[in-house]
């Protein structure tokens, strides 16, 4: 009681960190335009040039706004899955969701190897590769959750999920063998990650998804919580197991899904979001940790999109594995410093 | 009348594993305040009855009626209005404070976003004071001793503020004073806060010399009396193979036969 949570202070604090991180991020990138050039575009001025407001407004922005949503949604999920699976290294990649999605966007963008007389490209529009990615997605998910029904150990869960992550990539790869240069290169560059080139449609859609999946994620906060002492206690203070565990595996379901479907795979930021973000705030409390998780996954994954642009060479990385770049070193900081991982 | 004061109520209760049960007719009735313990060798299903009464396991057979109402028919969110438990699984995450851990207990109370009023953080508090655990309200659990944890539990349970408070050998890995520490506690909580107390325990002496019932499970008769009435009538004489241990009705304690 004597010491007053500082909660206020590190939300303003993250959230001037987004807004810089979004200055920045808008600011940077392979055409270099004068940072206050910038700010008259973003408030709506004249710019001296008028292609630095169509780059700003029709590629920066949607960029900056997708990677806001995918690298809070990811880290959401990641910490929905740590508590979900009382495991600190599980994360929407570890346990195969990510690889779902890609067997899912995979089947989509390569399968008409298999389904010989479609044209898949006719097929592969903003929403169906993100419904494929989701079913995918989701499809792994629940088996994960029927296989932890009967195991209850969390590292053998842990390996079924590694190995259901084998599975997919060696589908994937059999997709892959069957399919032609185009369709694989498609494939390939969907597995980059990418934070750019969405459209203002596939940005709304992906919007929604990311709003239901972390609206969702609030609504079971209480019972996240509860989860935090184990399944039996929880079920004492009168919570629904089984329902409780639907709308959680749903919420991953709509932000892992959702995201990997349009940015592809990207990896390491669901998993040590929410680490990082427990260095700070020294709670367990999911009402305060999921909006502090969604700002701090924000925030990253902003700044590794600014990385990974090389600002003023034309170009870029792939997301993926700057990502991989930051969180997996993160992870062993962590663990060094730490010892052991709560979460 | 009578029917009311009894908040436990047991009739012909089996518990176990599938069909199978590993105990069977088990009757008992506590009054509120009473402070119980269930005894009984390794295995016999102590903690099976236990977690049968909270409703973690389907019973085999038999009644069970809470506060006056059968198990069946209370709903999950009444049954946790009901009884609070303290198992023996380890809670999963330690890296929760004390007061995180405590607060939890209101969970029943709270409304969809788990906030709460001020009832609910003076309920908290006093639990925390209770259990003496106030100036270690800041720590995290994986920071505590093990005594210390299990008082945070019980004051857990505390917070749920429910008539009857279950605990699966609540005082395993303790040294005798916290042993004692801990047994004097509940039954504080259980006289002065009328709460009805069931633990299980492997303390037979401590519990002889602190609990107003004792529930022996020995797979037969399963009797179930005061201490001073198990001891006349020799219910304590074959808990256990006698040329090995052997009960001293006199001081209320268990000896090795040499």
């Amino acid at each position: 009681m004597k010491q007053k949570p500082s909660y206020p202070f590190w939300f303003c604090l993250l959230i001037v960190a987004l807004l810089v991180a979004l200055l920045i991020n808008l600011s940077l990138g392979s055409v270099s335009i004068p940072f206050k050039q910038t700010l008259t575009i973003i408030f709506g001025g004249i710019p001296d040039k008028e292609s630095w407001r169509y780059i700003i407004m029709d590629y920066r922005v949607p960029k900056a706004l997708t990677a806001i949503l995918i690298g809070g949604g990811l880290a959401v999920s990641g910490a929905l899955m740590q508590t979900l699976f009382r495991n600190p290294l599980a994360g929407p990649f570890v346990l195969g969701i990510s690889s779902g999605a890609s067997l899912g966007a995979a089947s989509l963008l390569m399968g008409s190897g298999l389904l010989a007389g479609y044209t898949t490209v006719q097929l592969t529009n903003d929403f169906s590769l993100a419904i494929a990615a989701s079913i995918g997605s989701f499809l792994v998910l629940l088996v994960v959750m029927i296989v932890a029904n009967r195991v209850r150990d969390t590292m053998a869960l842990l390996i079924i999920g590694l190995m259901f992550g084998s599975i997919t990539a060696a589908l994937v790869s059999v997709l892959a063998y069957f399919s032609n240069a185009e369709e694989l290169q498609r494939f390939i560059f969907w597995s980059f990650g990418a934070v750019g080139g969405l459209s203002w449609n596939q940005l709304g859609i992906l919007g929604i998804l990311v709003f239901i999946g972390f609206a969702l994620s609030i609504a079971s906060a209480k019972n996240l919580n509860a989860f935090l002492l184990g399944e039996n206690y929880a079920k004492s203070l009168g919570v629904s197991i089984k329902k409780s565990r639907y709308a959680i595996i749903i919420a991953t379901g709509l932000l892992a899904g959702g995201i990997t479907a349009f940015a592809g795979p990207i990896a390491f930021i669901g998993l040590a979001v929410p680490h990082l973000t427990r260095q700070v705030f020294h709670t367990m409390e999911h009402k305060v940790l999921i909006p502090a998780v969604f700002l701090y996954g924000a925030v990253l994954m902003l700044l590794c999109d600014t990385v990974a642009q090389l600002p003023t060479s034309a170009n870029v990385l792939p997301i993926n594995a700057i990502t991989s770049l930051v969180g997996a070193p993160v992870v062993i900081w962590l663990l060094i410093r730490k010892r052991k991982l709560f979460f | 009348m009578e029917e009311r004061k009894h908040i436990i109520k047991v009739a012909n209760l089996a518990v176990g594993y599938g069909s199978k049960p590993i105990c069977s007719s088990i009757n008992f009735s506590l009054e509120k305040g009473a402070f119980c313990a269930i005894i009984g060798a390794n295995g016999i299903g102590k903690s099976t009855l236990l977690r049968t009464l909270a409703k973690l396991q389907e019973r085999l057979d038999g009644t069970i009626f809470l506060d006056s109402l059968e198990q069946k028919v209370h709903s999950p969110n009444s049954l946790s209005k009901t009884l609070s438990v303290v198992l023996t699984e380890p809670i999963v995450t330690k890296n929760l404070s004390v007061k995180d851990l405590v607060a939890l207990g209101r969970q029943p109370f709270t409304n969809w976003l788990g906030q709460f009023t001020p009832e609910d953080i003076s309920v908290i508090q006093r639990s925390l004071e209770t259990f003496d655990l106030a100036t270690l309200a800041e720590r995290k659990c994986f920071e505590l001793s093990d005594g210390q944890l299990q008082r945070a539990l019980v004051a857990r349970a505390m917070a749920q503020d429910t008539p009857i408070i279950l605990l699966d050998e609540p005082t395993t890995h303790l040294d005798l004073y916290h042993k004692v520490q801990i047994f004097t506690l509940l039954k504080q909580l259980a006289h002065q806060h009328q709460k009805t107390i069931v633990f299980t325990t492997h303390e037979i002496d401590l519990a002889i010399q602190l609990c107003d019932n004792i529930v022996i499970l020995d797979g037969k008769t399963n009797p179930f009396a005061s201490p001073c009435q198990l001891i006349e009538k020799g219910c304590f004489d074959t808990l256990f193979p006698k040329e090995i241990v052997k009960f001293d009705a006199k001081t209320g304690t268990f000896k090795v036969n040499e």
